[in-house]
């Protein structure tokens, strides 16, 4: 059987066990045993793909299958992976794993919680694995939906709204999305013979400019939503605010990423003469985002809020870089998802921990928090120190690779876009060290805090591993920027012919 | 060949360190932490020392020239298909002798600490963090490329923000520490931007092509001109921008003075001789391609006249500090502006490049004296719990040793032979002498200045009227008056090290001899300096006090560091917070937020207002349906009839 069928089955085995679990306390056991699978299983998987390339097999897809599911529209269940989306998997595990040891103390219907988080879990890795336009719509649509469950139930604040508001934002873009990709599936066989949904043999077609022209802004709006492109970002401050910890840790750790895979492997793959045309138009959006929520994140007062615009920043620059169309550009763009998924995921679980003990997000009520709760303090810092791009975090190798990379464009307007973005670099070090100052350091304001405890040993483990995860691409980056780099030559023949 | 390999570990042992003393060190009693921290110190200085030894005497040089080699070295991250970024290390004169002044420094520093830091709650964070930065910074120095030069150049800065920030419950040290972080990678944000451009230009990062004599990468982006000035030169200027911050040359020198809120050791180390040498390293490393790239003699103008004017302006400003770690803070910034200006004038080549050699040669003095007083101030501060130079007073009798140390490393920042930065700062004058007669004159005038507040600060803490001390000042225990004994002994005979025989521009020896002409008058000014140090200040009386009310204004203007702090923070809280991050603040969340809740709202209110009408009752639909029949068949009778 082919092993990225686990990805499915792990999960949904998960769910079953979880709903027949007999007693609540076994509920999280069982949730963390089955991810902890599931990121031993993405261990595996990197080490498989990386042995598969090394026996010399250059197929742009590898581990691929097909099950034909409704012949009469012709969507199949394809799956495959290439490098890409095996770093994606390997993103998404950590973050589940993480986020299950970070709701370990959910109390409220617990049962239900852990089973809506591993579905949205499924509906991500089933993302990564399809090659079919309609299976990967089906999977998306799975992963959004349990996201309205999760905020509007278990979260925090205006929750209503926010889950209502990020809801329907997100299905405003899936529906840009669906016209997108039926457009592409009437236009995928231009010789007349039978439509597909499947990636690799749209991409075999010439679908005429006319027509990649008027679907592009669908799909990559579309997707666009989801990876918060500017001025469509607004779900993702109230939606991030208002959600339980795991959750919003799953959602801009990976869910968020989502938007950028989907820009770069559906619309700017399979419509990529559109893409060239209309670059520019996105270019400035997203290069405004990178700035724009830099600028935002300085003034806010909640620490959610400030990692939201943080976020809005980060992604901006995923899609800023896919837009420049080249190889290092778009390694840079892949590598700054998996870093910024695993970076802003361990800013929302230590914010969920701190919040946990302190009952409030604004930073101008706590002070001195390095005194009282070391072990967190010292993980913000490092959350903050990889945010800003320090080397030897994953953050830098990203933004680096993304920096010269843009820079290498043969077109002066692209420079210059670049080097405004690197302006960013500024401005994130000062939003996070205020954080840090005022959060962190200087005395302690309030006496109430000093009878709090350190992290806990599930607190622990959630942060230990992200905090790997950021520092191990971060001191070795070459071997993940190789395997991206050499899935990225297929699209970037595409892209550039 | 001799093998080189071995020189990885210079850097590595202090990277070990930190990485244990960060996750195990706790375990272990601080002192215990503090030992292992120095003796991995001790063990890089002397893997230093032998290799500067194996280095300068027993490598084969090529026509007289000391070559470039590579120790070590890997690809880290391919970015495209010529540029990748290396970590490795390359060997040269400047690196070997910044791998000598570094272990050095940080070994003494680490030695000192133990017995300055001793009892304090975060010992073992002391000693990591002070591990960490020795790690970045000989990995900054040691880089074969300017992009392996970028990554430990951040690193050396969060450690610095780590250290300054080392006391974090006090918030003026957050705040500093904030401060120079921000500054620092402002500019550092001109350094990334000059790297892109250069690395575009070139298609390199490694410092052996860039800074080849006669490699064509040179010659490249001479033609593209931007406001009158090529695209090499502007790359140049931009990766400057990155070492004025680092070396805090006017404008953006702000940070320096604050770092002071750090623990002493640290400013030793690395707000004094290290980190805030690494512009004036820097420059030098890319100096050949600051020299000979075409139209780049502007790059070294600017140089120039930056190091220049920042030394006369810092030296201002240090008359009239009374905090001793400011002043001293400022005098750092006077010196480094000497160097800059020696590059900056320097030419490449024998003794066309004297001022090259200068300003690595007064680095290298100024690193050993300026440590040296700033452990003597740490010292001094120890025994009267206190910066401020009005709570001191002749306390010569007390602290024997500190005052002798202290009074060789003002007597050598004064530039009185044969101390050893007499000989360094009159090769500096004599290449200025050579090539530009005004920026020659203001370096006569700052060394007057030195003198004057070098001693003004040494009058007034050694000699003057007894304060009143809470307790008996004493005497520092040994494992800090070691330190500073070593460090005179350095300052008095390092100034006979041959640097132009070993340290050169190109490589290649060239004789080089003290300048009567010039060496002398300094010497008198200097003189004169001290002079008048000791008239006013060797006895407390009021005459200082008139002189600044003399001077009215100016002393006012120089003693609020002439309002800089202010334009900063009018720049950042006025401008940049209250007129751009809080109206985006505002326009996100009002107006593209808003528009978005405006449609949400549009879209309830309609079909709130709508929803009568499916309201199911047949006599509404029958009274609506025959109420439009009537008005329809008025419409249409109208038309008909008219």
């Amino acid at each position: 059987m082919n092993v990225l069928n686990l990805f499915i089955l792990i999960p949904v085995l998960t769910m079953i066990s979880i709903i027949l679990a007999k007693e609540i306390r076994y509920v999280r056991v069982i949730a963390a045993i089955g991810m902890g699978c599931q990121l031993v299983l993405a261990a595996v998987l990197i080490f498989t793909y990386l042995a598969i390339r090394r026996a010399g097999n250059t197929d742009e897809m590898v581990l691929t299958q097909t099950l034909n599911w409704f012949p009469s529209l012709n969507i199949t269940y394809a799956i495959g992976v290439d490098g890409i989306s095996v770093a994606m998997i390997g993103l998404t595990s950590i973050v589940i794993f993480a986020g299950i040891f970070a709701s370990w103390e959910v109390s409220d219907l617990t049962k239900e919680f852990f089973v809506s988080l591993i579905l949205l879990s499924t509906g991500v890795f089933g993302f990564f694995i399809s090659l079919d336009l309609f299976t990967m719509f089906l999977f998306y649509e799975v992963a959004v939906i349990p996201m309205y469950l999760l905020i509007g139930i278990w979260g925090s604040g205006p929750k209503e709204y926010s889950a209502m508001k990020l809801t329907i934002m997100l299905m405003g873009g899936s529906a840009l999305l669906l016209v997108g990709i039926l457009g592409i599936y009437f236009y995928s066989a231009s010789d007349g013979g039978p439509l597909t949904f499947n990636i690799l043999q749209i991409a075999k077609v010439h679908i005429p400019l006319v027509v990649q022209k008027f679907f592009f802004p669908f799909t990559f709006i579309g997707f666009g939503v989801l990876g918060a492109l500017f001025p469509l970002h607004t779900w993702s401050p109230d939606g991030h605010a208002s959600a339980p910890t795991a959750v919003s840790m799953l959602h801009a750790g990976v869910l968020m990423k989502l938007g950028g895979y989907g820009c770069f492997r559906i619309a700017m793959f399979l419509l990529p003469e559109a893409a060239h045309e209309m670059a520019w138009i996105f270019i400035i959006l997203t290069a405004t985002s990178v700035v724009y929520g830099a600028f935002g994140a300085i003034m806010q007062k909640d620490l959610k809020y400030i990692n939201a615009y943080s976020s809005v920043s980060h992604c901006g620059l995923v899609l800023f870089a896919l837009l420049m169309m080249n190889k290092t550009a778009m390694d840079g763009a892949i590598i700054q998802m998996i870093s910024h998924g695993i970076m802003t995921a361990l800013f929302f679980a230590l914010i969920g921990m701190i919040y946990g003990r302190t009952h409030t997000r604004y930073i101008d009520e706590m002070g001195g928090l390095m005194k009282i709760i070391p072990f967190l303090a010292v993980c913000y810092v490092i959350g903050g120190l990889a945010s800003l791009g320090l080397p030897g975090f994953s953050g830098f190798v990203a933004e680096m690779t993304i920096f010269v990379g843009a820079f290498q464009h043969a077109d002066t307007f692209h420079r210059i876009v670049t080097i405004v973005v690197c302006s960013s670099i500024v401005i994130t070090a000062v939003y996070i060290l205020r954080v840090i100052g005022i959060l962190l350091l200087g005395p302690i304001k309030n006496n109430n805090f000093l009878s709090f405890k350190d992290a806990t040993w599930f607190e622990k483990i959630s942060t230990v591993t992200l905090i790997a995860g950021i520092t191990g691409i971060g001191l070795a980056p070459l071997w993940l920027s190789n395997m991206i780099s050499g899935s990225l030559s297929h699209i970037i023949e595409r892209l550039t012919m | 060949m001799i093998d080189f390999s071995y020189t990885i570990l210079i850097p590595l042992i202090p990277f070990f360190m930190f990485v244990f003393l960060g996750l195990a060190g706790w375990k272990f009693k601080p002192m215990v932490s503090g030992i292992l921290g120095t003796t991995g110190l001790f063990v890089a200085a002397l893997l230093s020392y032998y290799t500067a030894f194996e280095y300068f005497f027993h490598t084969e040089k090529i026509l007289g020239a000391y070559q470039k080699l590579t120790g070590f070295n890997t690809v880290w991250l391919q970015l495209t298909d010529k540029l990748h970024i290396d970590l490795g290390v390359l060997l040269d004169p400047i690196s070997v002798m910044m791998l000598v002044v570094i272990t050095t420094v940080s070994f003494m520093v680490h030695l000192y600490s133990l017995g300055y830091m001793k009892g304090d709650t975060g010992f073992v964070r002391f000693y990591s963090f002070l591990s960490l930065f020795s790690f970045s910074m000989l990995g900054l120095v040691v880089a074969t490329n300017i992009f392996q030069m970028y990554i430990f150049w951040e690193l050396v800065g969060v450690s610095s923000y780590l250290l300054i920030s080392y006391y974090y419950d006090k918030p003026t040290a957050v705040a500093a520490g904030k401060k120079a972080f921000i500054v620092t990678r402002f500019a550092d944000l001109g350094f990334l931007i000059g790297i892109l451009l250069l690395s575009w230009l070139t298609g390199t990062f490694d410092f052996k092509t860039l800074t080849g004599a006669h490699s064509p990468v040179i010659t490249q982006g001479a033609g593209v001109a931007f406001m009158g000035l090529s695209l090499m030169t502007w790359s140049l200027i931009l990766v400057f921008i990155g070492g004025a911050g680092k070396s805090a040359m006017f404008p953006l020198h702000i940070w320096l003075p604050d770092a002071m809120e750090g623990p002493t050791p640290v400013s030793a180390l690395i707000h004094a001789a290290t980190m805030v040498v690494a512009g004036v390293y820097m420059v030098a490393r890319l100096f050949p391609i600051y020299f000979m790239a075409p139209g780049a003699g502007a790059g070294l103008e600017v140089v120039a006249y930056v190091g220049a004017f920042t030394s006369l302006f810092a030296a201002v400003i240090a008359c009239t500090q009374f905090d001793i770690k400011r002043v001293l803070a400022y005098s750092t910034m006077s010196q480094i502006g000497y160097m800059m200006l020696a590059l900056g004038v320097s030419g490449y080549g024998g003794h066309e490049g004297l001022g090259f050699m200068a300003s690595m040669f007064h680095l290298f003095t100024h690193a050993m004296f300026k440590a040296l007083l700033f452990l003597g101030a740490g010292a001094i501060i120890h025994a009267v719990h206190s910066n401020v130079m009005q709570d001191m007073g002749g306390l010569r009798k007390y602290l024997p040793i500190t005052h002798i140390t202290f009074l060789i490393a003002c007597l050598t920042i004064a530039g009185v032979p044969p101390f050893s930065a007499f000989w360094s700062k009159d090769e500096i004058l004599a290449a200025a002498f050579h090539h530009n007669k005004l920026l020659f004159l203001v370096e006569y005038i700052v060394a007057g200045l030195t003198a004057f507040y070098m001693f003004r600060l040494y009058f007034n803490v050694f000699w003057g009227k007894e304060k009143q001390y809470h307790h008996t000042p004493h005497e520092a225990p040994f494992t800090m008056t070691i330190p500073l004994m070593i460090l005179a002994v350095a300052s008095i005979f390092t100034g006979f090290i041959p640097f132009s025989k070993l340290v050169t521009s190109d490589g290649v020896a060239f004789a080089s001899e003290t300048e009567m002409m010039i060496a002398i008058p300094s010497v008198v000014i200097g003189l004169l300096g001290i002079g008048i140090a000791w008239l006013l200040y060797k006895k407390e009386s009021s005459l200082p006090d008139r002189i600044a009310a003399g001077l009215g204004g100016f002393h006012k203007w120089a003693y609020n560091k002439f309002y800089f702090d202010e334009i900063y923070l009018f720049v950042t809280k006025k401008l940049i917070f209250a007129r751009i991050s809080r109206p985006i603040a505002w326009f996100d969340r009002h107006i593209v937020d808003g528009s978005m809740n405006g449609i949400a709202w549009v879209t309830t209110t309609t079909s709130e207002k709508i929803k009568g009408l499916q309201s199911g009752q047949l006599q509404q639909y029958g009274f609506v349906f025959i109420s439009g029949a009537i008005i329809l068949a008025l419409v249409f009778g109208y038309l008909l009839i008219f």
